[in-house]
């Protein structure tokens, strides 16, 4: 049986479906439709939570989204798990396995409820005032006691092995909320031609007709023509229609991002489908029809499982066929929850009586209530509720003092009135208004291209909705451009009741003076004495308030509190509403999952991992890869028994003994092309270019404005128009866009066009004594004698019989040496070929260590490590790389500046220290006097160190404090076991003369 | 032409869905080209193809395509791998053609759900009536960029550069399995 409380023919789902699932173990079961609330409640079962500060036994207060107390904890197996899930929005399936939160050992008898009776102690800001002191305990004691206690739910530990989708979508118009509102304005906009998305968070559309079962539509009952009305826009080409999707965020220039449930109510899911999508809209016109939320009463004992909202009250009964209970008080100060009363009644539960704090409310409810012989009391008040587990009993009177009279009950419906949705409308930034006699903020200002329709534009009544309905989507589809002739829709329509009434604040019995515990917000358990105390504690702002209290600062984000809370405040503020003003509304309207924030976005797709065309061939060798940026780069390859240590060693010795082959495809390459080519390389770099012949290459440095160091790398004229520069790898992209930058701001008059091909080459450089004789052979018809292709050359040739290449001669080893750059789906075939005759010499191949390690020898530096930004050309001991004739590039006029030129900037140094075998710290300060008071005065840092292995020795490059006239000097570099002494030197170790490269 | 192997970026398996399949385009010869107004027309004769001039626009002939990407960039893609760099060194107002047919490599999507296979990562506008059969734009793809073109109503040509190849791939076939949800 789907449960005790389920009444025959009332509701709209099926009797004969059913589902099993369960909830703390225990399984119900429940119709396939049910939310777990639903449910739950079918079997007379409210307690669904505890809340989170004083662990108080709470119930569903609502049937929606909106909801504070019942969280749950919702599984279909170890790896899909979900805590803080709305018990209200979760749909049941079969096996569906749900437990509830913040409870121990189970949700009836919980531990953590002593809060309840220490309560006194954790008024609001207690954190603030009781963790203060002393100032140790907040690190070891306070704020680990506080993590363990803070947050709801547990997060899942495994990691979820569900997928999630992104989708960018445009339309015309997109109507958030598929209620009577949005329905019409989806309407009217599809007729008028526009492209149109209308979503809504429910499972089907509907809205408030969900529960407003006395309305007709064209005849009909309103929650059948939402249905058909759903249909025939889905049917249509130009409507995308989305259910169980919100809407969450509103962002700028009408970008909308929706979140799309699309499995989490699946008994059996389908291995592709995604579990949730994420929309990303662009929608040229925006129509909110968000509807409006229903308040609570703020009274003592508000909380009680079996209180509950009215209109929820109505949901359960008229679309789930669940009543709320068999004895139903009623409190209210809106008209709204006499029908909830009358739709109960007539299914036959009994209604002691309706408490309304108004003296005179509608007539119309009022002769109904009559009618169906409800008891009403006017000018009564509900003084405080009683029962543990769940609301046993209402006490009711005029007044406090008065005389009293106490109604046994088990369940208790209320309305304070509706607050209008105008979250996403507030997220748009734009501006809310106070209107006083209804006692609400409704849209005001539009900051952006989009409207607000219906309840959450405070329009009342539902002819009135439609009319603005029907109209927003005409005139917002041909503000998009749609312009389809149609006949003007107008839709018939009837309804029950219209409301009047509502009420912000505290209620009699919960007013100041009062230590009543009258919720306002249910789930960070947030009382009506909880603002005021935090206002005579000296908060004034509204956004204050909120923290202090933390009223709205729950996963509702106050929903139901914020408007109770600003009323309460602004009474003890002695302000009016607008005054004290509303705090920020922010995405997202309801909690959205990781998984749809991330979506593709997870494993190999969490970015993009970029590979050399010879990564294969490189990981076949053995290479262990390190990260640069996104790219993968061989970083050693070592062989049997060799740590990272010994491999370097063996390959750098190698390397300098025979030859070694390292993948340089990496380095980024621009080809500058056109008859100014020349001239703007002389405007970007320090060096001369026109000078240089075609087939020629040289070191060129790069600087910005300032006069600093910027990138470097080797240029090579290919012809009078044509050059191939080189960059380092995670300067390519941003080299490219400094020099487009000049291009076209500052010498846009020159004929000369950049373009990146750093992934058009395949990279291998060739290095040491063996070079020349390992690539002869693979080398077509190309003299590369010292004659033929001196150092610093390049010549445009085919190798591997017939490939194109552009052939260099230059090291960044110190080496004789060749960079071979062929197409890169060559790449490949190149480093087979010349793998071979590498390892048929003696050599090997090397990666980014010893690459690194055999520069240093030479003293090359590289930019970003030897240099920070701060580093001139002659800092850098570069000076000749500064053309003396030029009369302008980029820097030019930096490298002039005072503290540019004047002594005591910091330069680079080499640096041995006293004892060979030890190798310093990068990043190592450097001192002058070790023995001077700390703290000592640093005059420079180390920059790289490395193991010489062909020195036998450590080396170091450094920047000092006038480096370069300290050479020969003993500085000092204090550790935390021992102080270091070091001899500064020239930067270059190896090979001063440059005989192993000019051979 | 050498005897050399060629690996290419991707290996040729079709992927993706019922909706769209996701395919490694065959090699083709490209040229990055860069030409102020006064090559244009020389250019065009060289190539055997009008340059566009209008934004997101292409021109093509005989499996030979120009796409415009920017006031003075195309590029020019030909599907049977005729020496595009050859043909336009014939030209002798200034210009820059650069070969990039390694540079870049391409996928087709295919399908009723191409465009939306597409959308899981690009926040284009991809209805026929904002890019129509023809149009081309220089894009996002999530995290990388690509060049976009639609070759008809329901195939699109996306290139990329080399080692975004396999992450473009990942995407595009997550995009499609998702258009048939």
């Amino acid at each position: 049986m789907s449960g005790a409380y389920r009444i025959a023919g009332k509701g709209r789902l099926t009797p004969a479906r059913q589902a099993r699932f369960s909830f703390d173990g225990k399984f119900y079961t429940g119709l396939e439709g049910d939310t777990v609330a639903s449910a739950l409640l079918a079997h007379g079962v409210h307690l669904m939570g505890r809340s989170f500060k004083y662990h108080r036994p709470r119930g569903p207060i609502s049937a929606g989204s909106e909801e504070p107390n019942a969280l749950i904890n919702v599984a279909r197996d170890a790896t899909r798990e979900q805590p803080n899930v709305r018990a209200t929005v979760q749909e049941i399936f079969e096996g569906l396995k749900t437990n509830s939160q913040n409870r121990w050992p189970s949700l009836e008898y919980d531990i953590g409820a002593v809060n309840n009776l220490g309560a006194p102690f954790f008024s609001a800001g207690f954190y603030y005032k009781t963790f203060m002191w002393p100032k140790a305990a907040w690190k070891h004691v306070y704020e680990p006691f506080i993590r363990a206690a803070a947050g709801l739910g547990v997060a899942p530990k495994e990691a979820d092995t569900d997928h999630y989708a992104n989708r960018y979508a445009h339309c015309d118009v997109l109507i958030v909320g598929a209620g009577i509102a949005g329905l019409s304005a989806a309407l009217a906009a599809a007729q008028t031609g526009a492209s149109v998305i209308i979503c809504d968070e429910q499972p089907e559309v509907g809205g408030a007709l969900h529960y407003e079962a006395g309305t007709t539509v064209d005849g009909m009952p309103g929650f059948e023509w939402a249905q058909k009305t759903a249909q025939k826009l889905a049917a249509m080409d130009n409507v995308r229609l989305l259910t169980r999707t919100t809407a969450f965020g509103y962002y700028a220039q009408n970008f909308i991002s929706l979140t799309e449930r699309i499995t989490d109510h699946q008994a059996m899911v389908e291995k592709s489908a995604p579990r949730e999508r994420l929309w990303q809209v662009r929608a040229k016109r925006v129509i909110l029809a968000t509807g409006a939320i229903e308040r609570h009463m703020v009274f003592d004992g508000n909380d009680r499982p079996g209180i509950l909202l009215a209109s929820a009250a109505r949901t359960y009964l008229n679309h789930y066929g669940v009543a709320v209970g068999k004895k139903v008080g009623v409190y209210t100060a809106h008209d709204s929850a006499y029908e909830a009363a009358f739709d109960l009644k007539r299914a036959g539960v009994e209604i002691p009586a309706i408490v309304d704090t108004r003296e005179k409310p509608g007539d119309a409810v009022m002769a109904e209530a009559a009618a169906l012989g409800i008891k009403v009391l006017t000018g009564h008040a509900v003084i405080k509720t009683s029962g543990r587990l769940r609301v046993t009993s209402m006490t009711v009177g005029r007044s406090t003092k008065g005389t009293t009279t106490k109604y046994e009950i088990d369940a208790l419906i209320m309305s304070a009135g509706w607050t209008p949705s105008v979250h996403l409308f507030s997220q748009s930034r734009g501006k809310l208004t106070w209107d006083a006699d209804n006692a609400r903020f409704v849209p005001g200002t539009h900051a952006q291209d989009c409207l607000a329709v219906g309840a959450c534009n405070g329009t009342d009544g539902l002819a009135n909705t439609v009319e603005e309905a029907l109209g927003a989507g005409e005139l917002m589809a041909r503000a998009a451009g749609a312009a389809a002739d149609a006949e003007k829709l107008s839709l018939n329509t009837e309804t029950a009741f219209e409301w009047t009434g509502g009420m912000v604040g505290a209620s009699e019995g919960a007013g100041p003076d009062t230590v009543a515990k009258a919720f306002i917000d249910f789930q960070n358990d947030v009382c009506a004495k909880d603002i005021r105390l935090a206002v005579r504690e000296g908060m004034r702002s509204i956004e204050h308030i909120k923290r202090f209290t933390t009223n709205g600062m729950a996963s509702d984000q106050g929903k139901l509190s914020n408007m109770h809370g600003l009323a309460i405040a602004a009474e003890a503020l002695g302000k009016d509403i607008p005054e004290v003003g509303l705090t920020t509304f922010r995405a997202p309207y309801t909690p959205v999952t990781f998984g749809t924030i991330i979506n593709h976005a997870r494993g190999s797709l969490f970015d993009p991992t970029r590979k050399t065309p010879m990564h294969d061939q490189e990981a076949a060798l053995g290479a262990v890869f390190e990260d640069v940026g996104q790219w993968k780069r061989a970083w050693f390859f070592p062989r049997a028994g060799e740590d990272m240590h010994a491999a370097v060693n063996r390959e750098c010795k190698t390397v300098r003994e025979t030859v070694g082959m390292f993948d340089a495809s990496t380095l980024g390459k621009i080809e500058v092309v056109g008859p100014d080519a020349a001239k703007f390389l002389d405007l970007m770099y320090t060096n001369a270019w026109d000078s240089l012949k075609p087939g020629r290459a040289k070191y060129g440095i790069m600087l910005r404005e300032d006069g600093f160091i910027y990138d470097d790398g080797v240029v090579g004229r290919l012809a009078e128009d044509r050059f191939h520069v080189t960059t380092t790898t995670g300067g390519a992209p941003r080299v490219l866009q400094h020099m487009e930058d000049y291009l076209q701001t500052e010498f846009p008059h020159l004929k000369v066009w950049l373009t990146s091909t750093s992934e058009q080459w395949a990279t291998v450089a060739i290095q040491g004594p063996k070079a020349r004789e390992v690539i002869a052979p693979i080398v077509d018809d190309q003299d590369i004698s010292n004659e033929g292709l001196p150092f610093m050359s390049v010549v445009e040739c085919k190798v591997l019989g017939g490939v194109p290449a552009r052939l260099f001669r230059m090291t960044f080893a110190g080496e004789l040496g060749y960079e071979i750059n062929v197409p890169a789906d060559f790449g490949p075939a190149l480093w087979d070929a010349l793998y071979e005759r590498v390892e048929a010499a003696g050599g090997c191949a090397y990666g980014t260590e010893t690459m690194h390690v055999l520069r240093a020898e030479k003293g090359y530096i590289i930019v970003g490590q030897d240099t920070d930004g701060t580093v001139t050309p002659y800092d850098a001991g570069l000076g000749w790389t500064v053309s003396k004739k030029k009369t302008d590039f980029v820097g030019i006029r930096g490298l002039k500046r005072p503290d540019l030129v004047a002594e005591g900037r910091k330069q680079l140094v080499g640096l041995k220290t006293r004892n060979p075998k030890v190798v310093l710290e990068e990043g190592a300060q450097i001192v002058a006097d070790p023995n001077q008071a700390k703290p000592m005065t640093m005059i420079g840092h180390v920059t790289s160190s490395y193991w010489s292995e062909h020195l036998g020795s450590s080396i170091a490059l450094a920047v000092v404090v006038d480096g370069h006239k300290r050479k020969g000097e003993t500085l000092y570099i204090p550790m935390e076991k021992e102080t270091i002494a070091v001899e500064v030197t020239d930067t270059v170790f190896v090979d001063k003369e440059g005989s192993r490269i000019n051979v | 032409m050498s005897e050399a192997i060629r690996t290419k970026p991707l290996p040729a398996t079709r992927t993706g869905s019922a909706a769209a399949s996701v395919t490694p385009a065959p090699e083709a010869s490209r040229i990055s080209l860069r030409a102020g107004e006064e090559a244009l027309a020389a250019l065009s004769s060289a190539l055997d193809l009008g340059l566009p001039t209008q934004p997101k626009t292409s021109e093509s002939k005989n499996g030979r395509m120009a796409l415009w990407l920017g006031p003075d960039e195309w590029l020019i893609i030909d599907q049977n791998g005729a020496d595009l760099m050859a043909l336009c060194a014939t030209v002798s107002a200034p210009h820059s053609a650069t070969d990039v047919s390694h540079r870049n490599t391409a996928i087709i999507i295919s399908g009723p759900g191409a465009a939306d296979a597409i959308n899981g990562g690009c926040p284009l506008d991809l209805s026929l009536k904002s890019f129509p059969v023809g149009a081309c734009t220089r894009t996002l793809l999530a995290k990388i960029e690509i060049v976009l073109y639609r070759s008809s109503e329901d195939t699109f040509r996306v290139e990329c550069w080399r080692s975004f190849a396999p992450y473009a791939l990942g995407m595009l076939a997550e995009g499609a399995m998702d258009a048939s949800a």
